[in-house]
């Protein structure tokens, strides 16, 4: 089968560095997978080619690239899955991470955002005799975390790390999760409030699930991001914009059924946050005088009654 | 055709422009509607940190409630679609959980059995109406005009709970809709990303970045206008653009924001009014008048 590769070349010996496209085309077996075609190209067609790769059965994380604009293992990726109608495939290094050479890219962004969350046990004191015990239980919780093979994938499509290098991550954020669920850690309420007080933490994810979508082993790093907003809420951490958001959320649903989008932003803002509250109302002008602006008075479920002892079912399930 | 429709809360609230140009477009494709009245809010994934069972027991009344009309639920908003798409996909998978729900539901003489279907106008346009029924309703081709498309997360991701396998046309659906009214897809890699509108109250640095990012990125290959389903992206990237692009790019807000109905009014023939354009904050004045001049 001929598969049609289109690559993104960077040449860092040339001055400044050099970046350009070029294509190839290879014959190898339809069962291939996409790093299949990218060695026969540097073993065959052009031996320039710079990639990493090593395991090929996407345990080691090396190989990750972005495939038609999202990143993947490529050696978990086959050919006909990217390119069933035989259309060309291109191939990139990976987002949000320094270039070395070609489809290389280094680790130091991820192995920086890693380290900024301790990444290690942190116990309170040395056991008496022999090691550390923890319940296969409390440890089976850990596996969807612990899956993480380190590729960088998810840091490559984060969508926050596109507009901002200092967040943490959520290949950081799922292993921070990791030791905060841990059961020898003796550090969660400080691991929690630096989460949830630091710049780039928590609360700077955005929801877009890029990560969940794109990551090889399941570890789906915005629904541990999303357990450590709740961890951190319940340990007391209620200093944030993003708590009151997730509050007030919450409770006008509880008492309207529906969402109250004025109260909505004077909350999330702070009542008593003037500055912020001014930050937003020229934009609440402009919406108003074009007739945009939501409802002063919230509209309410016609059957806001029943939402409300739906609520506290489940809250007094919950006690 | 008949649907359970769950407008949500920003088309009656701050982008009543879409409520209106849906409902006029639904009219002529002749799709009639019954409102889910007493449903609540999807929680819109915000609801779901706090408290992941209390989202879900919502949006399973909400199905429950259109499992007895007998009715697919029709929404506005990607995040409505997102949020419940995802709700229906943990229920199914896992039987007791469905039957923990259903419990709670008892109350209210409720019980979901897993059949209800939820779909964007979009894709109820696009897979049960059809493309060439929708172009019978044109009367203009809306020829030389440029669009990028705009998708909201929650619209394209998680594929699994999307049903992207079964439906793959859902992942290319606006460019489907571009291409039906005759215009020419302005492609560009922010079309999936996020617009920033979850992350306006927390950090609205990143979030200007990304209206700035993605409007100029989407002028800069030369469109007329964006296009997209969902109404919170509308809300951050025409009500924020202004100020995204002075402080970010240091040039001005030149980029519609245009709701997926509202491209279809357009093609339909229907008024600058008729469709609440004119109440965008980035004017659309210069798509009103380039829509005028193509001669029918």
């Amino acid at each position: 089968m001929i598969v049609d590769l289109k690559i993104k070349r960077f040449d860092p010996s040339d001055s400044g560095g050099k970046t350009w496209w070029q294509e190839y085309s290879v014959d190898i077996h339809k069962d291939s997978t996409v790093l299949d075609a990218l060695i026969q190209v540097r073993e065959y067609e052009d031996t320039s080619l710079a990639l990493r790769c090593a395991c090929r059965a996407s345990i080691c994380g090396s190989c990750g690239m972005r495939v038609n604009g999202n990143a993947k293992l490529v050696c978990k990726t086959r050919v006909v899955e990217v390119a069933p109608d035989g259309e060309q495939i291109i191939v990139e290094p990976m987002g949000n991470q320094h270039v070395v050479k070609d489809l290389v890219i280094s680790l130091d962004t991820f192995f920086d955002q890693i380290k900024r969350i301790k990444p290690y046990v942190q116990p309170d004191e040395s056991p008496e005799s022999g090691e550390y015990i923890a319940s296969n239980e409390s440890m089976e919780n850990l596996l969807t975390s612990m899956n993480c093979i380190m590729c960088g994938v998810c840091v490559s499509d984060c969508t926050v790390l596109e507009v901002d290098s200092n967040f943490i991550g959520p290949a950081a954020l799922a292993k921070a999760w990791r030791f905060v669920e841990d059961p020898r850690d003796s550090k969660k309420e400080s691991r929690l409030s630096e989460l949830n007080n630091e710049d780039g933490g928590i609360w700077d994810c955005t929801r877009c699930m890029k990560c969940v979508e794109v990551c090889p082993k399941g570890v789906s790093p915005m629904d541990r991001i999303m357990e450590l907003r709740e961890s951190a809420i319940e340990s007391g951490n209620k200093n944030t914009p993003g708590y009151h958001h997730t509050e007030s959320f919450y409770n006008s649903v509880k008492k309207h059924g529906r969402l109250d989008e004025t109260r909505l932003a004077v909350d999330s803002a702070g009542i008593t946050n003037v500055t912020r509250l001014l930050d937003l109302a020229p934009v609440g002008m402009k919406a108003m005088i074009k007739g945009k602006l939501p409802p002063i008075l919230p509209h309410k479920s016609e059957d806001h009654k029943n939402v409300k002892k739906l609520y506290n079912k489940v809250e007094g399930e919950e006690k | 055709m008949k649907y359970a429709f769950y407008p949500g809360c920003v088309a009656r609230g701050g982008a009543p422009e879409l409520y209106d140009s849906a409902m006029a477009v639904m009219k002529k494709l002749d799709i009639e509607l019954e409102e889910l009245t007493k449903a609540a809010c999807t929680g819109a994934g915000v609801l779901q940190e706090k408290n992941l069972k209390m989202g879900d027991v919502l949006n399973v009344r909400t199905f429950a409630m259109a499992e007895n009309m007998g009715l697919t639920i029709l929404v506005l908003c990607s995040t409505c679609q997102g949020v419940m798409s995802q709700a229906n996909y943990r229920v199914k998978k896992d039987p007791n959980y469905l039957k923990e729900i259903n419990e709670i539901l008892a109350e209210e003489n409720l019980e979901y059995k897993g059949t209800t279907d939820i779909k964007h106008l979009l894709w109820v346009i696009i897979e049960d109406i059809g493309l060439e029924k929708l172009k019978s309703t044109f009367t203009k081709e809306l020829t030389g005009m440029n669009m990028a498309p705009f998708y909201g997360c929650y619209m394209v991701r998680p594929s699994d709970a999307l049903g992207f396998k079964e439906n793959p046309i859902r992942e290319t659906s606006v460019e489907e809709l571009i291409e039906a009214v005759g215009g020419n897809v302005t492609d560009f890699s922010g079309k999936t990303a996020c617009c920033g509108f979850p992350i306006l109250f927390i950090n609205q640095a990143n979030s200007m970045k990304m209206v700035a990012n993605h409007t100029g990125t989407a002028k800069d290959k030369g469109a007329d206008a964006m296009v997209t389903p969902c109404p919170l992206c509308h809300l951050n990237l025409d009500g924020y653009q202004a100020k995204a692009r002075r402080q970010v790019r240091n040039d001005k807000a030149d980029l519609p924001i245009i709701h997926v109905p509202q491209l279809i009014g357009l093609a339909m023939g229907m008024k600058e009014k008729e469709l609440g354009l004119q109440k965008h904050i980035v004017s659309t004045k210069d798509i009103v008048k380039k829509v005028e001049q193509i001669s029918i």
